[in-house]
């Protein structure tokens, strides 16, 4: 760049913000048209029936109702809900809309009713009368797969829906060298997405110019355009989405849902705007959940802690049907089974089993907390076996920097990194070697300190257009405005990442103006060229890219116009102050008004040189970034209770180049959070007729503020070089990183327990138990214990990794 | 989340109430901080047909001292007893357990009376009312009588309010010198509600336990007295050893409840612990020790 950095890497703080916080901010739910209806979803309330039939004459004739339809209204007229997946096998688990016949999930909808006002509708809802004959849920993705199982689809002949297989390097002989193999079953637990908005649709269908447009809170508004359009088969130019503020995603919203079909549909229907605001119960069933794996691995390594190979099956509950992404995102998880390590060799079984429960789908991190969490656990694990310090077991299985970009056997580049050096600072910062003379001084005294490490590397910025389904590209368009303000249109769609702040520094940074010149508009397909979306961590590494040229193309012509009115040769000019200034002499410069006039009055613009100051990028990355980290977390665990505390957290993520570190910060405390939920608090929990018995705030515990220690961050700078920003994103580090970290800090405080690994949430009860399992040790700690290695503990172990974890 | 049609009342003063009370029987509901109330009428779990408000009716909300006594109107706020400094200075008890309820929106609404009148078995009031022997005064268009602690929680979310009648005010003796309470609690982490919760009062003579009273909450389908414990202790020194020997039956012949957060056992057990900890507290705050 011809400019020093004013704005790129500065610490300015959100531009979105005041708004927000003032509460001045319209999301779905403050939109309010004229004539607009309201619409609501009978759901089952069974996770496995036929409906034998629906009555709702009762509820046509209720005051203010102006409709209640079911499947067969929108037979021929409303299409399945898209899948965007591509798997060789993948067997069909088609939804439609509204169930047809049968409905094998609960909340899954069966009827819809629209009234003129919110109160009329909940009324009306409970006369809607429906005759379900239950029958067998198959709640359990094991014996879902096993079987004489019920089937979920037929004719389909069983409940797999797809078998994912992937070797590497030669698994045979790794496991015949091997001087150890250790095995483990490693739970991944099933989470509700909880964004703090639930869903909303607004549509409104204008019948003379044949035009619909949709609000809707997404991440994806032109995926969700292209989509409508073939639902509804309405042509795709007269659809328009928008979605105004969104609260809060994290993948869950990365979706195509019935009810946004069903409402658009309806707007066009009845000749009316109709609004559907999801409760935080609907959200609960069916908005998308997260995760859902077990994982059973087996690691072959020799007795210097050695990696050699590891083999792999897990079976994932994608749930009854599928929605975008649902079987696509436990293969992300096989793509990133070798971690931030040198394995020589893997084998990887993947299979995608069907239930009686509300779909998976990406949630944050979307398959890779899940493949780090069982490498982070399987490091610890294998520490354990070997009493080596888990610090040291990872620098040992780490590719040296020299050795990027860095192929994985399961066919992964990693572009660029440095393990070794996050590794390092994040011991120091925490004080590793002292929080482990500090751990063995209070265990004497029957207090118990964990201390857990994990590093991490994850794939982000989806991604080349190769590896996605739907591309993997982004758009931007950039304007100079002709009074000089600068409006960037991003296909990306931020949903409180903070990118109004963060591409209107690099607006700043690129024209020599101020981030208050550049506004930042996104979420409008009727405003903004067609992008992919937000999600996968790319709205920076993508979507800031495109933007980033779009920038530079218009610097360049601006260059080209002054160098044109000065004489001087456009490589001199210096951006900045409002100013477009020459290098070597002061009279050839001109103030950037006049530049911009230049190019819209259009008399003096070099031969053939297009009027305006317009320029749009479709960039196309050449492969994914890999960002990377080390995290440390500090755990004391309450022997009376089990309640586990949270005493230190520090984080080491290095994202690349960063535009703005606040925002870089926040997206990592959030993550870190967000694994916390997952280590500590949250479950959904199922029973044994699919119901969902954390189904609401009362039951499912996330974490809040109190539960968060200080969290410490710092970060190395790795550029990718993948993208001219070096950028590699970070919205999914922390979520990726921290759980494992934490987990490993729980196990390895329970180590005189004789415990060696815990499945999530670590609930107290689940730790007492574990606790008194063997009474109070008298053990020696982990330091003394590598002097001298007790045989007896070994064959104890060995039994314990027999035992079925769940 | 919309809740069933109803009619709203909002009396001005008790003798309203009581007509409206006495009018609807069991087809009306008082409405206090509707903290409990509302969110199980939005979920249609209860649907009254006439609500009656006590929150524009004056003078049920008031914290004052009687002949060594503290009263507390029955429509006080939580936020009202945390934050009371005569109640911080006289029955530091009630500000511990009102602190420990819910979040800030949740204390800034719900009332004293209908916490106790709901008689959720995991709420924080019940404890701190058994262990502070407290007795309640209920209301009716026909006079009004007096019910001790102990005999109030009849079952879980059942209390000994006859139809008509309004819990008004409950009142809890002052502790003074020699003497100390502490509430401990292990909160359900999704609510906040009390897994187990356990208040302890004591007054020391000599070094001995001259007066003891514990309530459980959480434990079991109702709050109770840990009777077991206070016998053991009562007369004894207050010792470490002896306290934790005593604390381990707090939940002696409790059928324990059992849910998702926690099973029977682990509440049993839990019960133990966080008795030991609430007489260590109390103890240690009775012998004038800063804890
Ligand atoms: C998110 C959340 C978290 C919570 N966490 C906790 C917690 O941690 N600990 C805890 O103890 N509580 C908790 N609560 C409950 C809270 O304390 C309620 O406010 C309380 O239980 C009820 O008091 P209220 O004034 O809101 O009563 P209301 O909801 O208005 O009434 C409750 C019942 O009592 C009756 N009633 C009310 N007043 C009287 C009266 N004077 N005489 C006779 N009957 C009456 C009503 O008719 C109704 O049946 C929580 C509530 C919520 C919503």
């Amino acid at each position: 760049m011809a400019t020093a950095t004013k704005f790129i890497g500065k610490p300015l703080k959100r531009k979105e913000d005041p708004r927000l916080i003032q509460g001045i901010a319209h999301y779905v739910d403050d939109l309010v048209l004229a004539g607009m209806l309201h619409a609501g979803f009978v759901r089952s309330p069974h996770a496995h029936a036929v409906v034998k039939s629906i009555d709702s004459t009762k509820a046509q004739s209720a005051p203010g109702v102006v409709g209640v339809f079911t499947a067969e209204d929108f037979r021929g007229q409303i299409g399945i809900v898209p899948c965007a997946a591509q798997l060789p096998d993948l067997k069909g688990a088609p939804r439609p809309v509204l169930a047809t016949g049968r409905v094998r999930f609960v909340g899954e909808a069966v009827a819809v009713v629209v009234a003129s006002d919110r109160y009329a509708l909940r009324d009306a809802m409970d006369l809607v009368e429906v005759d379900y004959e239950p029958l067998t849920p198959v709640v359990d993705p094991e014996k879902a797969i096993s079987k004489n199982a019920p089937v979920l689809h037929e004719p389909s002949a069983d409940n797999v829906s797809f078998r994912w297989e992937l070797e590497g390097g030669d698994v045979k002989r790794a496991f015949k060298q091997a001087d150890k193999v250790i095995r483990q079953r490693i739970l991944n637990q099933r989470l509700v997405p909880m964004a703090m908005e639930p869903r909303g649709v607004l549509a409104e269908y204008k019948r003379g110019e044949k035009t619909l447009t949709v609000w809707s809170s997404t991440q994806i508004p032109h995926l969700l355009k292209t989509q409508l359009a073939a639902m509804l088969g309405t042509p795709e130019h007269s659809v328009r989405v928008i979605t105004p503020e969104v609260g809060g995603g994290f993948g869950s919203k990365l979706n195509v849902y019935p009810e946004e079909a069903i409402v658009a549909h309806l707007a066009m229907r009845l000749g009316h705007p109709v609004k559907w605001m999801e409760s935080r119960r609907e959200n609960f069933v069916c908005t998308i959940h997260g995760r859902d794996q077990i994982a059973d691995v087996e690691a072959a390594v020799s007795k210097d802690g050695t990696l050699l190979g590891t083999k792999w099956r897990i079976i994932a509950d994608l749930g009854a049907y599928y929605q975008l992404l649902t079987p696509l995102v436990p293969t992300l998880t096989g793509l990133m089974l070798a971690g931030s390590y040198k394995v020589p060799a893997i084998k990887i079984e993947i299979i995608g089993a069907l239930t009686n429960k509300m779909a998976t789908d990406a949630y944050r991190g979307a398959g890779r907390p899940e493949a780090t969490y069982y490498v982070e656990r399987l490091m610890d694990l294998i520490a354990a076996e070997l009493k080596m310090d888990p610090a040291e077991i990872r620098r040992k299985n780490f590719p040296l920097p020299k050795e990027f970009p860095y192929t994985t056997p399961t066919g992964v580049a990693y572009d660029s990194a440095n393990y070794q050096r996050s590794l390092d600072i994040a011991l120091k910062k925490s004080g590793y070697a002292k929080l482990r003379k500090e751990q063995a001084a209070l265990r004497k005294q029957g207090r118990y300190l964990g201390i857990g490490v994990s590093t991490y590397v994850e794939i982000c910025a989806m991604g080349p257009s190769s590896a996605m389904p739907a591309g993997g590209w982004e758009s931007a368009t950039v304007r100079v405005e002709p009074t000089g303000k600068v409006t960037i249109l991003t296909g990306a769609s931020p949903h409180g990442q903070g990118q109004e702040t963060s591409f209107a520094q690099m607006g700043a940074e690129v024209l020599g103006l101020t981030p208050d010149d550049v506004n930042v508009v996104h979420g409008d397909t009727g405003a903004v060229p067609y992008g992919i979306g937000t999600f996968g961590s790319r709205g920076t590494a993508v979507g800031g890219t495109a933007a980033y040229m779009s920038l530079v193309k218009l610097r360049d012509k601006l260059a080209k116009i002054v160098g044109h009115l000065t004489g001087e040769d456009p490589k001199n000019f210096v951006f900045g102050g409002g100013s477009i200034s020459s290098k070597s002499s002061a009279n050839k410069s001109i103030s950037l008004g006049e530049a911009i006039g230049a190019a819209y009055t259009a008399k003096t613009l070099p031969q053939g040189m297009e009027p305006g100051l317009e320029a749009t990028t479709f960039f196309e990355p050449t492969n994914f970034t890999f960002p990377f980290g080390a995290h440390v977390c500090v755990v004391e665990i309450d022997a009376e209770t089990g309640g586990v505390r949270l005493l230190k957290y520090v984080a080491v993520d290095d994202c690349g180049n960063v535009l703005n570190p606040l925002l870089v910060e926040g997206q990592v405390h959030g993550g870190i959070v967000q694994s916390v939920g997952q280590a500590m608090f949250e479950e959904a929990v199922y029973d044994e007729h699919g119901q969902l018995i954390t189904g609401e705030l009362m039951d499912y515990a996330i974490p809040r503020a109190d539960a968060m220690p200080w969290m410490e961050t710092h970060r190395t700078v790795t550029p990718s070089p993948v993208n001219p920003l070096g950028v590699k994103g970070v919205g999914e580090a922390g979520t990726i990183g921290a759980t494992p970290a934490i987990i490993n800090a729980v196990v390895d405080a329970l180590a005189p327990f004789g415990v060696r690994h815990v499945d999530m949430p670590v609930k107290r009860e689940r730790i007492w138990k574990l606790m008194r399992r063997k009474a109070a040790p008298k053990r020696a700690p982990r330091a003394a214990a590598k002097a001298k290695p007790k045989k007896k503990s070994k064959s104890a172990a060995r039994r314990r990794t027999s035992r079925r974890a769940r | 989340m919309i809740p069933a049609a109803f009619e709203y009342h909002a009396p001005k003063n008790l003798e309203e109430a009581f007509r409206l009370l006495d009018r609807h029987g069991d087809e009306a509901k008082l409405l206090a901080g509707g903290h409990s109330l509302l969110p199980m009428m939005k979920l249609r779990l209860a649907a009254p047909r006439f609500v009656i408000d006590l929150g524009r009716l004056k003078g049920l909300d008031y914290i004052r001292e009687e002949q060594g006594h503290m009263v507390i109107g029955a429509m006080v706020k939580h936020a009202e007893i945390e934050h009371s400094s005569l109640l911080r200075a006289k029955c530091p008890l009630l500000p511990e357990a009102a602190a420990a309820i819910g979040d800030v929106q949740v204390r800034n609404r719900g009332t004293i009376g209908g916490s106790l009148a709901h008689a959720d078995p995991a709420a924080d009031y019940p404890a701190a009312i058994l262990g502070l022997d407290a007795v309640m005064e209920l209301q009716s268009n026909s006079g009004s009588r007096t019910v001790s602690a102990e005999d109030f929680f009849v079952d879980m979310l059942t209390t000994q309010l006859r139809p008509g009648e309004i819990l008004t005010q409950i009142r809890v003796p002052v502790i003074g010198k020699g003497s100390g309470t502490a509430y401990c609690k292990l909160p359900q982490l999704a609510s906040g509600y009390a897994v187990v919760g356990v208040a302890a009062r004591v007054t020391l003579a000599n070094g001995k336990l001259a007066q003891v009273t514990i309530g459980v909450t959480g434990v079991g389908p109702k709050a109770y007295r840990a009777e077991n414990v206070e016998n053991a202790l009562r007369g004894k020194k207050a010792s470490d050893k002896s306290v934790a020997e005593a604390a381990r039956h707090a939940a002696h012949g409790i059928d324990a409840l059992a849910d998702l957060h926690a099973s029977a056992d682990y509440r049993r057990e839990m019960a133990g612990v966080f008795t030991r900890r609430a007489l260590a507290l109390a103890i240690a705050r009775a012998a004038g020790k800063k804890a």
